[in-house]
């Protein structure tokens, strides 16, 4: 970081990326129409939210050195719980919030207690996790969706209904220089981004889950707790994908098995865009943000410019391989050994 | 085969400003087996990694049966004749493959044709397999085997290329003694059909049974050569590790209250008992061969490992820390050797990687104080010394002596009760030594010290008392006052080769 040998490869590893997104961002701007508009820029934030919490929850894990592939099944879990819980046994709006938060703490903590103390790879550990939960939600309404008035296993008809309160995380919008303009999940998300970048950045916990990262038997002979910590990264994902399914169902308003496919490659890009921001090569929370954004903002442009949908997964894949080789071929130090 | 194998003429080899080979003349004759000794660092390792095109010697020529010889890569050295088996076994196996197609993997490797025949595939293995006297089913994958019939597999696989050399690297340090006995039988047979061996290994056993000749290699050069029909093992011991003191005069203190007390500590079943007290004010140094228990000492005293029976106290009180935490809260702090496998945080710079194991100290409800640290850092790369641009400099742009004082600093930060070293010394120039041996004596008042040294002068250099261990148990004692370097030599040797002989 030294300002005199700043030369044209750094400075393309450190601001390329922002560099990228600004230009892309004039781009739109010029070629759609709306595009710079208070409301384009919530709607994008709108669309990254939910993402944007999964990857700030793998993150966390890709800190210690691990990697999460259940989040996305443990978000969509979250969202039939949801909803299971308000429709059929018809709680009411903050215990079905717990029950799922609670679920989440618990598939990380048994991701980290697979990985940590059976051994288990942390990719096979956290996949084999995906599917049993992705089997597990459709279960108890037989791989159906959950709604009001639908029938049950048992014969009955559930009658519970999505509380207002619960619709309103994911529905409500505050005012903010223009009336109803910002999303309540995305309020969640910028509170939880800057609340991981702290505990990342400024807390002396997060500096020991990055020397974990970078040498867990260095960190462990430095009197670092490996194997806690390595849980702990384990369980904040968990719990920030289940918050991030309680939003998703909230958003839907209703338990809907189909929605929730494309979580977790959208998250684990933006985490992985995260490594090139500011030439950081690392997984931190600023980059993870951005990458989220990144992906949005590209996203919406090019709907915004009629690129049919098919095409979104192509281009959201080549923004993946631009970061990674700024991450890792740019800047010479190859980064870490595994994204 | 030609009588002179291979030779090996003013072999140079330096790692940036690390000079590792300066200059290794050796003849490896067909036939002979050859025992290379040498401590850490000597330049054991990267000799063989040169033989076999790991690296490239930056001056210097190796001549195989009288042609030049420059490997560029593995596999290029193989097919000339110069076959590795490496210490750890599981490098020379692809444990999920069976047993015949580990035997032919070179062949697989690089040979034509795409699709493999089964039979023939398993009738060539078996007559790899016989030739090295190892008789199981083929087919049978490694993963299933035993650790010496594992080493027996990577050994048939390199005997099929027909080798010149043999380079055996710590052969027999996870054997048990009949595995070892077969290994030998197959070494025995091997130098009768001509094949030159160079044999890695300081076990005295494993010497004394197969040795035609012993090269002691130290600081980068052929420091010995013994030959002959008596082959004179503490000669060779005694240039492996040398003895020429430095310069360094040790004025030993008064020393203080007892701090750390063992009391028929047992490291290892089947290991002598010892016992030892260490003072305030007081460093000793714990010398021995790679391998005979200093380590494993160190690792009882910092929670990382557990001894067989014994006690410990530290200032009185009991001390059986359950992990590295609780020993560093009880004030014992290990700064552990291998310093890029346990101690360097590759990704953090200076400061990062000093305050590590004392952040909470840097902390305030659990945020931690930037300024706090720097304080710290700047205090201790100014008190040792360290060679760098900024507290913020990544810790790869340091030179091995710098990285090791800062790896050292991030222990003396604090105050201890007892400060260990393991090998401190270790990939560190001339100067950083001095440097950090000067360091750890002058603050060396309010605490014990215990530094694990392998090399006799560094012990000399820096400890008030040095005690030798062998075979996993204290054998001698020595004021660092006119000391009898011969009478060490004779401890680290002598007191490995009754129970080698009962072997």
């Amino acid at each position: 970081m030294q300002s005199g040998s700043l030369n044209a490869i750094d400075l393309a590893i450190k601001y390329g990326f922002l560099a990228l997104m600004v230009g892309l961002i004039a781009y739109f701007g010029v070629m759609a129409e709306g595009f710079l508009s208070p409301h384009s820029a919530v709607f994008i934030l709108q669309s990254v939210a939910i993402t944007g919490i999964l990857a700030l929850g793998v993150t966390a894990t890709l800190v210690v050195g691990g990697f999460d592939l259940s989040i996305g099944a443990v978000a969509t879990s979250s969202l039939m719980l949801s909803a299971y819980a308000m429709v059929v046994w018809q709680l009411d709006a903050a215990s079905a919030v717990a029950l799922c938060l609670a679920m989440g703490l618990l598939v990380g903590l048994v991701n980290g207690i697979l990985i940590v103390k059976m051994k288990v790879p942390d990719l096979l550990a956290t996949l084999g996790m995906m599917f049993l939960l992705v089997g597990l939600q459709r279960i108890p309404t037989e791989g159906r969706s959950i709604s009001t008035g639908m029938s049950l296993p048992d014969g009955t008809t559930a009658s519970g209904v999505f509380s207002e309160g619960f619709l309103m995380l994911g529905r409500h919008r505050l005012d903010f220089i223009l009336p109803n303009l910002v999303p309540l999940s995305v309020v969640f998300l910028v509170l939880i981004a800057i609340g991981v970048w702290v505990f990342l950045e400024l807390t002396r916990h997060g500096r020991l889950m990055y020397a974990i990262g970078s040498n867990a038997k260095a960190a462990g002979l430095a009197g670092a707790n490996v194997n806690g910590y390595k849980i702990a990264a384990y369980m904040i994902s968990g719990t920030l994908a289940s918050f991030g399914g309680v939003l998703l169902a909230a958003r839907l308003g209703r338990g809907d098995v189909a929605s929730g496919n494309n979580l977790l490659l959208d998250s684990v890009a933006a985490a992985l865009i995260g490594f090139a921001v500011l030439g950081a090569s690392k997984p931190n929370a600023f980059g993870t943000a951005i990458g989220a954004l990144f992906v949005g903002i590209l996203l919406q442009g090019l709907t915004m410019m009629n690129a049919p949908y098919y095409t979104q997964d192509f281009i959201k894949g080549g923004v993946l391989v631009i970061a990674l080789v700024f991450t890792f071929a740019l800047s010479g130090r190859g980064g870490r050994a595994r994204g | 085969m030609s009588d002179q194998a291979i030779r090996l003429a003013g072999l140079c080899k330096a790692f940036g400003r690390n000079q590792v080979l300066r200059g290794v003349d050796l003849d490896l004759s067909g036939g002979q087996v050859t025992v290379l000794m040498g401590a850490n660092g000597a330049g054991k390792s990267t000799l063989v990694k040169i033989l076999c095109g790991v690296h490239a010697a930056d001056s210097g020529s190796v001549t195989l049966a009288g042609q030049p010889f420059k490997p560029e890569t593995p596999s290029e050295a193989l097919r000339a004749g110069i076959v590795t088996v490496h210490q750890n076994i599981n490098d020379g196996v692809v444990p999920d493959l069976d047993v015949a197609s580990n035997l032919l993997l070179d062949g697989l490797a690089s040979g034509g044709g795409v699709f493999l025949n089964g039979r023939k595939m398993r009738a060539r293995a078996r007559e790899i397999a016989a030739a090295v006297g190892l008789t199981i089913d083929v087919s049978r994958p490694v993963a299933g085997l035993s650790l010496a019939d594992r080493q027996l597999v990577s050994i048939a696989r390199a005997m099929a290329h027909q080798p010149r050399l043999l380079i055996l690297d710590e052969p027999t340090s996870s054997l048990s003694a009949a595995e070892a006995s077969r290994l030998f039988d197959l070494i025995d047979s091997l130098r009768a059909r001509g094949v030159a061996i160079l044999y890695i290994s300081h076990r005295m056993s494993d010497i004394r049974r197969l040795a035609d000749r012993i090269v002691s290699m130290r600081d980068g050069r052929i420091s010995g050569v013994f030959e002959g029909p008596e082959l004179d093992y503490s000669g060779a011991v005694r240039a492996m590790l040398g003895h020429e003191i430095t310069e360094v005069d040790i004025t030993i203190p008064q020393p203080g209250l007892p701090v750390l007390e063992v009391r028929d500590l047992v490291l290892r079943p089947g290991a002598r008992p010892f016992s030892l007290t260490c003072h305030a004010n007081e460093v000793v140094a714990i010398t021995g061969l790679v391998g005979a228990g200093k380590s494993e000492f160190a690792a009882v005293l910092f929670g990382t490992g557990e001894a067989v029976s014994g006690e410990v106290r530290l200032d009185g009180k009991p001390h059986r820390p359950a992990s590295p935490r609780a020993a560093i809260d009880a004030g014992v702090f290990l700064s552990p050797k291998d310093r890029p496998v346990n101690a360097v945080v590759a990704d953090f710079d200076i400061l990062r990687n000093l305050t590590l194991p004392f952040l909470r100290r840097h902390s305030t409800a659990q945020f931690v104080r930037g300024a706090s640290e720097l304080a710290t850092t700047r205090r201790m790369i100014s008190e040792m010394g360290v060679v760098c641009q900024s507290p913020t400099d990544g810790i790869g742009t340091l030179s091995g002596g710098n990285q090791q004082k800062v790896m050292v600093a991030r222990w003396m930060a604090e105050a201890s009760r007892l400060l260990l070293l393991d090998e401190p010394f270790q990939g560190v120039d001339i100067q950083a030594r001095r440097d950090i041996g000067h360091k750890i004596r002058e603050t060396a008042a309010t605490r014990a010290t215990i530094v694990f040294v392998a090399e006799l002068d560094e012990a000399l250099e820096i400890a008030d008392r040095v005690l030798v261990m062998s075979e996993h148990s204290i054998v001698g004692e020595h004021r660092n006052e006119n000391i009898d370097v011969s009478a060490i030599m004779a401890q680290v040797v002598d007191a490995s080769l009754p129970s080698a002989a009962g072997q």
